[in-house]
């Protein structure tokens, strides 16, 4: 099993991605416009002992990748776990030349199964296997040599796949993932009690399972309630995302909260200044590792 | 009770609303349609759910109580038509019709029926806009007298392969694409305008449709408004809509994560208000929602419509009525900027009054 590290870091801020306000998420975009300004912070995060990057599959990120598989000497325990997939590509594809035309796309055209893809066979015959695994392949290209010990789906699609009842194709990317990246699958939601249903329904057990969890209740759909009784009792690897809800909580009030539940291993968390990454890095450990309820679902 | 829905058209929109309406603990999903079949062999492989092509099939067949319809918009007044004159209540993608004509038979068919009706102008259902709007109709700005509404986003930003959504012929462009929220969201908040004037309609990458829509909006007693859509704007990670009104005592900015409110002087109409800047977070604003997919708002617009459903009160939130209003101005809009000096509707339109429940 993975060991899920206490602290990960995002990306969000680097995208000018902000819930609570556009000026925000514009001045963070705008600070972030050069690569060579991400990897300074992620290079602060990392003397902060915080090696662990949960990332997007945004093509700013493959320079990232590069830029760490050019220096294998100064981050020789930098963790890469990727979120797939960016979203907005896909979503703007699909409008402009429908579902299979998005799909001729994306999906790579060279060796055997590209030519049936081209061909519009492998289309044609509804393999969706085949094509989700092609799509999951497109978008680990760029961590090619690079340590992915969890890689994930983005809410966007986990959530879509849960809401039409394709939970098949939630299997599909658990297996693919284990066999072909030797990783652990790992699913981010909005949506926390419902999927863990479905999971379980599939059989996938104690799975890693990334969601909102914050003390004001935002984005945990089933409610609060549900959402720390899920935590507290079932079976599964818990990341808090949105700890601090955009901002709309102070940081060792969000902290304490998220700290105080049970069964939590690991957060992830974004900023953009070393003072920053080290508070949080501080205010977590001085909080203190998580009440164990269900020893065999925590990480060691 | 349960409310048997159907879903036609499964692009990025239907496919949206599908796997919300799927979880709504109120609905049983009894059908889709699309006349790709691929999508729908697909779903129908891995969820059992009862495909169709053809959408009249499926009315007469499955006969649900209610349809959602996701199509490209020239395909909407005939799927609509055909599911009001069964019985059918109908929420319908935006705009609802490209020819305001169209809008306003199918508004009326509904209303004759009794029928619910309602348009996805999911911005509506944004808890930072419904603060704007309480507020607004609180008289908190005292008289209005100018407004600027935007809509920007990363659409098209290079030439691309002609589709329906860079033709305007078939509902595509910036102005149905963009500007109908914004035109949307000014009639929601301050009213519809009488005319339109300086409409221009900017072409950047597309062939057969705007890129860009610029124009001024006018009302009686001198209070104008100014429309900026472009859907060409990469400075943006998705679509963004921002709203500005100005008053006698101050002014007012929403947009989907905040409402930004600066007041002269304190009001009685609206308690907890301070002179100077009040400011609040949708983070705080927006009630929780059963399922979520893309944001909140996407889900409140389709539970709304299945609670009016389950009531039988056909004044939704945004009813047909009021998506033929925007696709009046739309229409101003075009009129105007193909040489009218100032666009006022046709005498011929009947009056077409706010619903009631704006």
């Amino acid at each position: 099993m993975t060991i899920l590290p206490r602290l990960l870091f995002g990306d969000n801020q680097f995208f000018g991605v902000n819930h609570m306000s556009e000026e925000r998420a514009r001045a963070q975009a705008m600070r972030f416009s050069t690569t060579r300004s991400m990897i300074e912070v992620l290079e602060a995060a990392y003397d902060e002992g915080i090696k662990a990057f949960m990332c997007t599959t945004h093509e700013r990120i493959g320079e990232i990748c590069h830029h760490v598989r050019d220096h294998p000497r100064q981050y020789p325990d930098f963790q890469f776990y990727p979120c797939m997939p960016y979203g907005v590509k896909y979503a703007n594809a699909v409008t402009d030349d429908g579902i299979i035309g998005a799909l001729k796309r994306f999906l790579p055209q060279e060796g055997a199964f590209g030519a049936l893809v081209k061909g519009g066979l492998a289309v044609a015959t509804r393999d969706v296997q085949g094509i989700g695994e092609l799509l999951i392949d497109a978008e680990m290209k760029m961590f090619q040599g690079l340590n992915t010990p969890v890689i994930f789906l983005q809410n966007l699609v986990t959530d879509l796949l849960l809401g039409l009842g394709m939970h098949e194709a939630l299997r599909i990317f658990a297996e693919h993932v284990r066999r072909r990246y030797h990783a652990e699958p790992g699913y981010i939601t909005m949506n926390l009690p419902r999927l863990l249903d479905a999971l379980e329904t599939l059989g996938l057990e104690n799975p890693i399972v990334c969601a909102s969890i914050n003390k004001a209740g935002f984005r945990m759909c089933g409610g609060i309630a549900a959402y720390e009784k899920a935590i507290a009792t079932r079976r599964f690897q818990p990341i808090a995302m949105s700890v601090m809800a955009s901002g709309a909580i102070a940081p060792r009030e969000a902290l304490e909260y998220v700290c105080a539940q049970p069964n939590i291993g690991s957060i992830v968390f974004g900023a953009s200044s070393r003072a920053n990454i080290r508070d949080t890095r501080q205010l977590v450990e001085d909080l203190g590792r998580p009440r164990v309820q269900r020893e065999e679902a925590v990480p060691a | 009770m349960t409310i048997r829905v159907a879903v036609v058209g499964l692009g990025k929109m239907g496919l949206s609303h599908l796997a919300i309406i799927n979880t709504h603990p109120d609905v049983r999903l009894v059908a889709v349609c699309d006349s790709a079949s691929y999508v729908t062999d697909v779903l129908s492989r891995y969820t059992g759910l009862k495909a169709y092509t053809d959408y009249r099939r499926l009315l007469e067949e499955v006969h649900p109580d209610a349809v959602l319809v996701a199509t490209p918009p020239g395909t909407h007044a005939a799927i609509a038509q055909a599911a009001l004159e069964r019985n059918i209540h109908v929420y319908c993608e935006k705009p609802l019709c490209t020819d305001p004509a169209e809008s306003r038979r199918l508004a009326r068919l509904a209303q004759a029926k009794g029928l619910v009706n309602q348009v996805g102008y999911h911005y509506r259902f944004v808890a930072a806009f419904q603060e704007a709007k309480r507020l607004l109709d609180a008289g908190v700005l005292g008289p209005i007298h100018h407004f600027r509404a935007e809509a920007y986003g990363p659409v098209v930003v290079r030439p691309s392969s002609a589709t329906w959504r860079t033709s305007r012929a078939a509902g595509g462009g910036c102005l149905y694409d963009y500007a109908c929220h914004a035109i949307d969201m000014v009639h929601y908040l301050v009213g519809r305008p009488e005319g339109v004037a300086g409409t221009v309609l900017n072409r950047m990458f597309s062939q057969e449709a705007e890129d860009g829509v610029y124009a001024t909006l006018l009302y009686g007693g001198g209070k104008t408004g100014q429309l900026a859509a472009n859907w060409s704007d990469d400075s943006f990670r998705k679509m963004a809509l921002k709203v500005t009104v100005w008053g006698a005592n101050g002014r007012i900015y929403a947009d989907r994560q905040e409402v930004q409110l600066y007041l002269r002087k304190s009001v009685p109409e609206a308690r907890g208000l301070v002179p100077g800047w009040n400011v609040r977070y949708t983070t705080a604003l927006t009630p929780p929602v059963w399922f979520y997919l893309r944001g909140e708002e996407y889900s409140a617009q389709i539970d709304h419509f299945i609670q009016c459903v389950k009531r039988g009160k056909p004044d939704t939130l945004c009813t047909f009525r009021a998506g033929a209003e925007v696709d009046e101005v739309a229409a101003m809009l075009v009129n105007n900027a193909q040489g009218a000096p100032l666009s006022a509707p046709l005498p011929s339109r009947e009056p077409v009054p706010l619903s009631s429940t704006l």
